[in-house]
């Protein structure tokens, strides 16, 4: 019986929440250096719609850094630390907005990018780092003196009761007593 | 003596500490010959396991040469070869009768302790938290040995101490995980993880007849001792166990489910486990329970899941309607050594088995710290280490 592929192993599935998040980072930095008014209005940050293009210029970069790189870990990692700085901007905004309720739910949703960010940046890591490390073959350590296949099934040949070692009155317990 | 002694999490340094002494009749002192660096080992070395202090002397696998033995000890004798389990045992209170060494009722001396924390005491563990005797352990040049008239195994002069080290814990440990699945001729096990314990599992279920082993692992070199021990390798870094595990089972799933790597699962696997880790690190959550929940997934239903791997505490998120409208049957446990060795150290002698393929590093007691991170890190291919006090 032929099962549908439809899940991947965790290098494909890391490699395509990095290219959603290239996409993302694409679309925010398009929001950002296009309607930088709107969104400052919307955050308490008017006044620094120059500050928010800048990010979406750098929103813009990581997203094609990484939907053109053959290896997008740097700069997934390069998201990561944009998210931060974003916290930190969304943070003072917080301060001083009398949108809370909006400026909390804009910490949130980058909370949860972040979130997302590190956890695809920690696994193309330590797949990078498995890609370099070299693994030794022990493939041919088989821990048996006769051919494997000639082994299956065949304990209970070998196994059998023995007399417990121990104290009178214990019960001799062995691998056929086993419950 | 010198001995690995346990100082805070990811510190193990080799202290000079008192010499062990006899301090009832039935116990012995153990000159100790090979010892070995556990993964249980690894949970107290991550500061997963509670109950540890200051200055706690490691190690629960180990074997040496008996050099004092107490004057109510009529089973040893000076000069006797042993392996001592993991699991001290009295072998007369009514769990030792009935085989179930490692809830022993008696030799757990911080029994209220333990009856608080797990409802009912289990057995006194070597080297393994107050919680469980605080007994000092055996990553050391000697060790006093309680009821040393009963848990103790004779190893004969011609097996060397790599051919049998692992009677203490870590075969018997795979052999119990793979028995209790109650495995028959066309079934398919599942192993999750291909650690040490996992290797063991692997080979027990072939002895014991499964028609197909599968070991999930994403350590190349893990993966090529599973593939030498007969399973089928699933890389989770490259497929999907859920997909692959049907790929192989025909869309039924395994009958038989084997947890071996227990609460410390790979941290970012999967959203879950990444989920688990900022749980444990904000203390809602003590283990990263991914494997128990993949397996309750992955399982046919009426199947079996097994679970050596050890847990500490308190788990989130099981999916316990899946288990309960599947079936599944869930046995679990610490090993009861005694109720295995005998078969298993006759596998040994009949050459059936030579549990040294699994030693892939060898060091002196000294280097023990430098080797607790090689293998917790899993560097230069190590999967199990051995120290060598003597």
């Amino acid at each position: 019986m032929k099962i549908p592929r439809k899940l991947a192993g965790r290098k494909a599935a890391s490699r395509s929440a990095a290219r959603a998040l290239g996409w993302f980072s694409i679309g925010l930095g398009l929001a950002e250096l296009l309607a930088p008014g709107a969104l400052a209005r919307f955050l308490g940050l008017e006044g620094r719609e120059r500050l928010l293009r800048t990010y979406g210029t750098r929103e813009i970069a990581t997203g094609v850094g990484i939907l053109n790189s053959s290896n997008p870990e740097p700069w997934v990692w390069g998201r990561v630390a944009g998210d931060a700085l974003d916290l930190a901007s969304l943070g003072a905004a917080f301060v001083r907005s009398d949108n809370k309720l909006g400026v909390a739910a804009a910490i949130g949703a980058v909370a949860g990018v972040t979130f997302a960010d590190i956890a695809t940046a920690q696994i193309l890591s330590e797949l990078e780092q498995k890609d370099r490390t070299y693994y030794r073959d022990y493939s041919t350590r088989t821990g048996f003196s006769r051919p494997v296949a000639s082994l299956r099934g065949t304990v209970r040949e070998v196994r059998g009761p023995r007399s417990e070692p121990a104290r009178s009155g214990t019960r001799p317990a062995s691998p056929l007593q086993a419950s | 003596m010198r001995a690995l002694c346990w100082h805070g999490k990811k510190d193990v340094r080799c202290d000079t500490v008192p010499d062990p002494q006899i301090e009832h009749p039935r116990d012995a002192i153990i000159k100790v010959t090979s010892c070995a660096i556990c993964g249980s080992d690894l949970h107290l070395y991550d500061g997963f396991m509670m109950g540890m202090k200051d200055g706690d002397i490691l190690g629960h696998e180990f074997m040496g040469e008996v050099v004092e033995v107490g004057p109510g000890n009529k089973k040893l004798k000076v000069g006797d070869r042993v392996v001592v389990p993991f699991t001290i045992v009295c072998g007369e209170c009514d769990q030792c009768q009935r085989g179930n060494y490692s809830v022993c009722e008696r030799t757990n001396r911080n029994k209220e302790l333990a009856d608080k924390v797990f409802g009912h005491t289990t057995a006194g563990l070597f080297g393994y938290t107050h919680l469980t005797g605080g007994y000092p352990g055996g990553q050391a040049e000697y060790v006093r040995v309680p009821y040393a008239d009963v848990g103790p195994v004779k190893i004969p002069d011609s097996l060397s101490d790599e051919k049998v080290l692992f009677l203490g814990d870590i075969f018997p440990t795979g052999w119990q995980a793979a028995s209790q699945c109650d495995i028959q001729p066309t079934d398919t096990v599942a192993i999750w993880g291909a650690g040490p314990v996992a290797q063991f599992a692997i080979r027990s279920a072939l002895l014991l007849g499964a028609k197909q082993v599968i070991a999930i692992d994403r350590l190349p070199d893990r993966l090529s001792m599973a593939r030498a021990g007969g399973a089928t390798t699933i890389d989770f870094d490259e497929e999907s166990v859920v997909e692959r595990l049907d790929e192989l089972t025909q869309g039924k799933g395994p009958e038989k489910c084997i947890d071996a790597v227990g609460m410390e699962a790979h941290a970012t696997h999967s959203v879950d486990s990444m989920i688990d880790r900022a749980k444990q690190a904000v203390m809602l959550e003590t283990d990263r329970p991914h494997v128990l929940r993949e397996m309750i997934y992955c399982a046919r239903p009426a199947g079996t899941l097994s679970i050596p791997g050890v847990y500490g505490g308190l788990v989130d998120k099981i999916p316990f309607g899946p288990l309960m409208n599947k079936g599944l049957t869930v046995r679990t446990g610490q090993t009861h050594v005694n109720r295995w060795t005998d078969g298993l150290l006759r596998m040994i002698q009949e050459n059936v088995i030579d549990p040294s393929f699994v030693i892939t590093h060898t060091c002196e007691l000294e280097d023990g710290p430098e080797m607790y991170k090689t293998f917790r890190d899993k560097q230069d291919s190590c999967i199990k280490a051995v120290l060598k006090p003597h």
